[in-house]
């Protein structure tokens, strides 16, 4: 017994790693949870990009349901998420709302006539600092705000039609379920 | 060796950690007095930067690093202390944000799990001392097997 106990501790040990291994390729260890889930989205008032002169608030979009997409025409990801939000944003139920971060209007309009615009309506935080408010690290960033103006959900990094169809649409329906 | 080697050395030295202290300032904010920046160089010291996550707030040459040092440096005009500028950032950006982990529940295995590894390996060392200790006393138990067994066993 007592000589199976030096194999015993490699085993262990290397269990121990081999977790390591594994729980670290199950999730992405850069991703940093958010501490708002479930809690009340910050107060933003920002200007809409195609018109300044109009405010787009939390107040203003409280009532129902809505999606929060974080995006820059600087921010390559974006660029890959793009195509997914022009098929996907109009069957998903809930009004998605751009969140331009931290981008020149000209560019973020050029962006938005070359690529396409999957928005409800844009709004823009030039100087990125509304976005600390929501916990903003990274584009591209969703948000899920149910009607009362709780975020339920986020996604960090592009949204898939995986994590659309995985994660995205149960918590959209759950939040239908809760409120007819 | 001579003493004006030692000196040039010494001056090289100097140099560096003043290129080092410089690279530190990557953005000059109006301070006001010297205290203050000190605290703001001692504060997000202990800050992470979200981007590139093994680098603190200080360093950090990140966009989102700069926009959150000036939030601190704003939050710090207004009057506010340490824990509540810590407090602000992990409101929004969770304990991540922080270098030391604080200590609470969900971090007790952090804080404590190498002492608990440690009382094992004791325990361990503890157990096996005493077995020897009386197998020493009773002069060899037949039990314990033919003499080469004994000394691969003195090996581990």
């Amino acid at each position: 017994m007592s000589r199976l106990l030096p194999f015993i501790g490699f085993v262990l040990l290397a269990a121990l790693l081999g977790f390591g291994i594994w729980w670290n390729t199950g999730h992405d260890p850069r991703t940093v949870p958010s501490p708002l889930i479930d809690k009340p989205a910050p107060d933003f008032a920002l200007p809409e990009l195609d018109d300044p002169s109009k405010t787009v608030s939390k107040a203003s979009l409280l009532g129902k349901p809505y999606l929060v997409n974080v995006f820059a025409s600087w921010c390559y990801v974006c660029g890959e998420e793009h195509p997914v939000l022009m098929t996907q944003a109009n069957r998903l139920g809930v009004p998605l709302v751009g969140y331009n971060y931290k981008d020149a209007p000209g560019d973020a309009k050029a962006w938005l006539a070359d690529h396409g615009n999957p928005y409800s309506v844009v709004i823009a935080d030039r100087s990125g600092r509304t976005a600390m408010d929501f916990g903003v690290y990274g584009a591209p960033e969703t948000y899920l705000i149910d009607a009362k103006g709780v975020i339920r959900y986020k996604r960090i990094g592009p949204l898939t039609p995986e994590v659309i169809r995985q994660q995205l649409e149960p918590a959209i329906a759950a939040l239908k379920k809760e409120a007819p | 060796m001579s003493r004006a080697r030692l000196r040039a050395l010494l001056a090289a030295l100097l140099l560096a950690c003043a290129a080092g202290a410089a690279a530190q300032a990557i953005d000059p904010l109006p301070f006001r007095d010297h205290a203050q920046e000190l605290r703001f160089q001692h504060l997000t010291q202990q800050l992470r930067c979200l981007v590139c996550q093994n680098e603190t707030l200080a360093d950090s040459n990140a966009d989102l690093a700069r926009d959150m040092r000036h939030e601190v440096f704003r939050l710090m005009q207004q009057g506010k202390s340490d824990d509540e500028i810590k407090q602000y950032l992990v409101d929004r950006y969770s304990d991540f944000v922080l270098y030391k982990p604080p200590l609470q529940p969900n971090t007790w295995l952090l804080w404590f799990g190498p002492l608990l590894i440690l009382a094992a390996g004791a325990v361990v060392v503890a157990v096996n001392v005493r077995r020897r200790a009386r197998a020493g006393a009773s002069g060899g138990d037949a039990a314990d097997g033919p003499a080469p067994d004994n000394n691969t066993e003195d090996d581990w």
